[in-house]
């Protein structure tokens, strides 16, 4: 067993299931707005903020912006665990990666349920 | 006209400030050598060259080395299958320290074997003759008691070269699946509970590097599928 404590689970089975499930689901969200770009090629703006209005749509879009976030953090982290050797370097890019995560999160929300 | 060419990696730590590659040239006679006959050629060049072999025949997993890019046992490679333009280049296996010439130090690779236990645990009392197992339970073992330990797997393995400390390698999770596959282990649960960190298990991506140099044509991957079946199935 080795420890770890900034992985996204805590664990990695549940970091793994995590990333296949949120995978499937990025993928079905993507499939479905380029579908919906090409089946709409003269998509103005009231169409596509009315889509947005749509409570199915806001779950739908929220699904994803939480599926990225957590797809990202176990993404990145493996990544950092991989390549960086310093402690201090990798501590801090892993911090940067959640901030930013986090971040972008709050003001995908914001977008999205906002105003 | 028949003489190969070969580079050899030589870094002696006593005397040598950086390892390097030295050329033989070598009189094959023209026949489909192994690559282990090539090396005893060479040492007959230059005595110091410094390499493990054991058994000559791929039972002991001693001579693992990097053959023209690829892992594999010297001793059952011929010629043939490895050279390329008439050159051959060998290294000592990656990512482990070298101690000498293609001599590693094997210590990591062994201590990720020690680490999933490689040895039958059973809390019920002994039966009187032996612990019996049916056809069908035995036939789960084939594929996995066959390992060498010859390290080719996970000396070709980026995950292992990044975390040797930390990922145990697609040797000893095969060796690991060995025994939770065996109908006579109880220890079950305690082992997949010491295997599912992010590491351990979870830091194979699934290239296949190991499939594809194992000298015993085994399936370390198929292994560390089986074992994430079984993780799942037991924390869901």
């Amino acid at each position: 067993m080795v420890t770890n404590i900034t992985s996204f689970g805590r664990s990695g089975l549940s970091d793994w299931l995590m990333q296949r499930v949120s995978a499937v689901i990025l993928a079905l969200y993507t499939v479905f707005v380029v579908a919906y770009l090409l089946f709409n090629p003269n998509l103005d703006y009231y169409t596509w903020s009315g889509l947005f209005e749509q409570t199915w749509m806001r779950i739908f879009s929220l699904l994803a912006f939480v599926s990225i976030a957590a797809h990202a953090w176990i993404g990145l982290w493996t990544v950092t665990t991989d390549y960086l050797k310093s402690t201090r370097l990798r501590v801090g890019a892993q911090t940067l990666i959640i901030l930013a995560i986090f971040v972008y999160l709050v003001w995908g929300i914001q977008i999205l349920w906002g105003a | 006209m028949s003489n190969l060419q070969v580079s050899v990696y030589r870094y002696n730590p006593e005397t040598d400030s950086a390892p390097y590659m030295q050329e033989f040239q070598v009189d094959t006679k023209g026949r489909d050598l192994m690559v282990l006959d090539v090396l005893h050629l060479m040492k007959e060049q230059d005595s110091g060259l410094a390499y493990r072999r054991s058994c000559r025949e791929g039972v002991c997993g001693s001579d693992g080395m990097n053959m023209n890019g690829k892992n594999g046992l010297a001793c059952i490679t011929p010629l043939s299958d490895v050279v390329k333009n008439n050159k051959l280049t060998l290294r000592p296996l990656p990512g482990l320290p070298v101690i000498r010439d293609m001599v590693v130090d094997m210590g990591l690779f062994y201590k990720q074997y020690e680490r999933i236990q490689p040895y039958l645990q059973n809390d019920t009392p002994a039966p009187a003759i032996e612990r019996l197992q049916s056809p069908e339970e035995r036939d789960k073992l084939d594929g996995l008691y066959e390992c060498i330990l010859c390290a080719c797997c996970s000396t070709s393995c980026p995950s292992f070269w990044w975390n040797p400390d930390k990922f145990v390698g697609p040797a000893g999770l095969l060796q690991s699946y060995r025994f939770l596959a065996d109908s006579r282990d109880t220890a079950t649960r305690e082992r997949l509970t010491s295997l599912e960190d992010p590491f351990s298990v979870f830091r194979c991506r699934g290239i296949m590097n190991c499939v594809a140099v194992c000298p015993k044509g085994l399936n370390p991957t198929r292994a560390i599928g089986k074992i994430r079946e079984m993780l799942l199935a037991d924390a869901t």
